[in-house]
């Protein structure tokens, strides 16, 4: 699936399109008019040396934040103003820079709360825990298994995360945003703070949940090695402006990006 | 000598002489502790969906009981009563997201507090203006709760039980189990315990914090409901009960903020201990340690372990 370079990489239609987005925080910019797209079964990476609006802008992707300015097209819609919960409806699912788990919970709750959207059984229902509600329940545990199974988490499926190592919550966070079917996965930095070991697998699982499920991802990283191995195309950020965007070759050879990672003289 | 005596020995020979009072005192502080717990339970539904702590949960109590009352004296049949009184604290748990929570959200803790000290006197001049500050009494029969008591001839003595109590003690068993499997195996209850956790992380996944708020100070004010019939039954039912709605902190103390089973069993060791310290130990400075037990135990356990039996630990990083 995987095309070799040239610049038609892209994979199928384009599945969200951001046109000229700007947000600011007060007086302090962290988006300027910042456009590009992210194709149906792409892997697309953002980088950026620290402090690059990186974060802000999957924070627009997923409704966290409202841009001041520029149109998000997902799907074909444009959308106006969109909560966190539209976003997650819409089949937008995410994973977060510092881990973002329920950390009282056990490791295959915090993967069913990512089924929150496909059950449906009612309030009443739910208080009795009985028919549609427990059916619901029973069926939804069965996806949730397979994704333990994918995740390889079988036996810590049980163990409340906030006690597990860095590692494994950072897997069970991604179990949860698979639980929730998406059509596009956002993860922010899924490999920051691991070690080689674990940099392989997680780079493994992002790959094989792109193949097996046909996911469209956009990833943040900090590892170019990574980056550039995992990535269809590459769109770089600096100061929260666009710098570059391509395959990973060409990004590489850019010559703002090597001045934005190196530093240039002035 | 005497007074050591009378402290460490005493109290445990009357206990063991006269087993049929020990145990009557025992049933009167279960009873007292339950109703604590249900208070303190409460609060701790509100604290552990939405992080508020909500002063206004012993009003709540009294404006379930009041409205329900309310009602009834104008004429509406008794269960009909019940279910618009349901209604109204859904209606209120709404109207509390949108007017109060929403606007605030991101808000720091001491301002939701604030605002829930508002809330309370809303309540209170509402309640007033509408049914009136005179007290009330609490329409058991038409509810067919029952009436009465059973007297055991036990131990060697007599030990009698209030039909009501046991009735209460049944009825908040059956809610709080209910309440129990609700919250740990069930979407929305999950959903609830996501939000505690985080909420950034229950946004992306799509659960909506309003539906959840709004849920969970329905679940309070239920709980609110049940408690203020039960409290209103054995008193009667005038804003003077949410005095007692205060006891409800040192419970919280003991048991831990975000913890149901601690405030069930925080209320049953406050229950229990202010009876069991009264009137054993009571006489000894005079009586009247009813109102102040409770706190003095809160103290204690705010010295040696702040987080409460159940809560959670308090682990800081640097």
């Amino acid at each position: 699936m995987r095309a070799a370079g040239g610049p038609d990489v892209a994979v199928g239609d384009v599945l969200l399109s951001v046109e000229n987005v700007s947000l600011s925080f007060g007086g302090v910019r962290a988006v300027s008019d910042v456009s590009f797209d992210i194709r149906k079964g792409e892997i697309r990476a953002i980088i950026g040396p620290n402090g690059a609006g990186k974060t802000s802008m999957l924070n627009v992707i997923n409704g966290f934040y409202q841009p001041q300015e520029g149109r998000i097209t997902f799907k074909g819609q444009t959308r106006a103003k969109m909560r966190p919960h539209d976003a997650a409806y819409g089949g937008i699912a995410r994973t977060f820079q510092n881990v973002a788990l329920f950390r009282g919970m056990t490791a295959l709750d915090n993967i069913m709360a990512g089924r929150t959207l496909k059950m449906h059984a009612s309030f009443f229902w739910q208080l009795l825990r009985y028919g549609p509600a427990l059916r619901e329940e029973v069926e939804h545990r069965e996806h949730v298994e397979e994704i333990i199974d994918f995740l390889k988490i079988q036996e810590i499926r049980r163990v409340p995360v906030g006690r597990l190592p860095y590692g494994l919550q950072k897997r069970v966070e991604l179990g949860r945003a698979l639980a929730m079917e998406p059509e596009l996965l956002l993860l922010d930095e899924p490999m920051a703070g691991m070690n080689l070991e674990e940099k392989e697998d997680m780079s493994r699982f992002v790959l094989d949940v792109n193949d097996h499920y046909g996911t469209t991802i956009t990833l943040i990283e900090h590892d170019m090695g990574v980056v550039m191995d995992l990535s269809d195309r590459v769109v770089v950020l600096d100061h929260g402006i666009k710098i570059a965007d391509g395959t990973p070759d060409e990004v590489k050879r850019n010559q703002a990006v090597i001045g934005a990672y190196l530093g240039v003289a002035h | 000598m005497d007074i050591l005596y009378k402290i460490f020995l005493d109290p445990f020979v009357q206990m063991g002489t006269a087993p049929d009072l020990f145990v009557q005192t025992l049933w009167e502080g279960v009873v007292g502790g339950m109703l604590y717990a249900l208070i303190a339970l409460g609060f701790v539904l509100i604290f552990k969906a939405s992080g508020v702590f909500n002063f206004a949960q012993g009003i709540m109590v009294v404006f379930a009981a009041l409205t329900l009352v309310g009602l009834y004296n104008a004429g509406v049949p008794a269960f009909l009563a019940l279910g618009l009184t349901i209604a109204v604290m859904f209606a209120l748990a709404f109207a509390v997201e949108r007017i109060v929570l929403r606007p605030l959200i991101n808000q720091p803790d001491i301002i939701l507090f604030m605002a829930t000290f508002g809330l309370t006197y809303f309540l209170i001049g509402f309640g007033e203006f509408v049914f009136g500050g005179d007290p009330k009494v609490m329409i058991t029969e038409q509810l067919y709760l029952p009436k009465g008591t059973i007297t055991y001839k036990a131990l060697g003595g007599v030990v009698s039980l209030q039909k009501l109590d046991i009735a209460a003690a049944v009825i908040a068993s059956i809610m709080v189990a209910g309440l129990a499997v609700f919250f740990s195996k069930t979407r929305i209850g999950r959903a609830l315990r996501a939000v505690a956790d985080s909420h950034s992380a229950a946004l992306s996944v799509g659960i909506s914090l309003e539906q959840i708020w709004v849920i969970v100070w329905f679940a309070a004010g239920l709980v609110a409901l049940v408690t203020g019939i039960m409290w209103g039954a054995r008193s009667d039912v005038s804003f003077a009960l949410d005095v007692i709605a205060l006891k409800a902190l040192p419970v919280l103390i003991l048991g831990g903020l975000t913890s149901i089973p601690g405030a069930i069993v925080g209320g049953l060791i406050i229950g229990v201990g202010e009876k069991l310290w009264e009137f054993y130990w009571g006489p000894l400075i005079g009586g009247g340690t009813d109102s102040w037990f409770a706190f003095v135990l809160a103290l204690v356990f705010l010295l040696f372990r702040p987080q409460g039996l159940f809560g959670e630990r308090i682990i800081e990083r640097v």
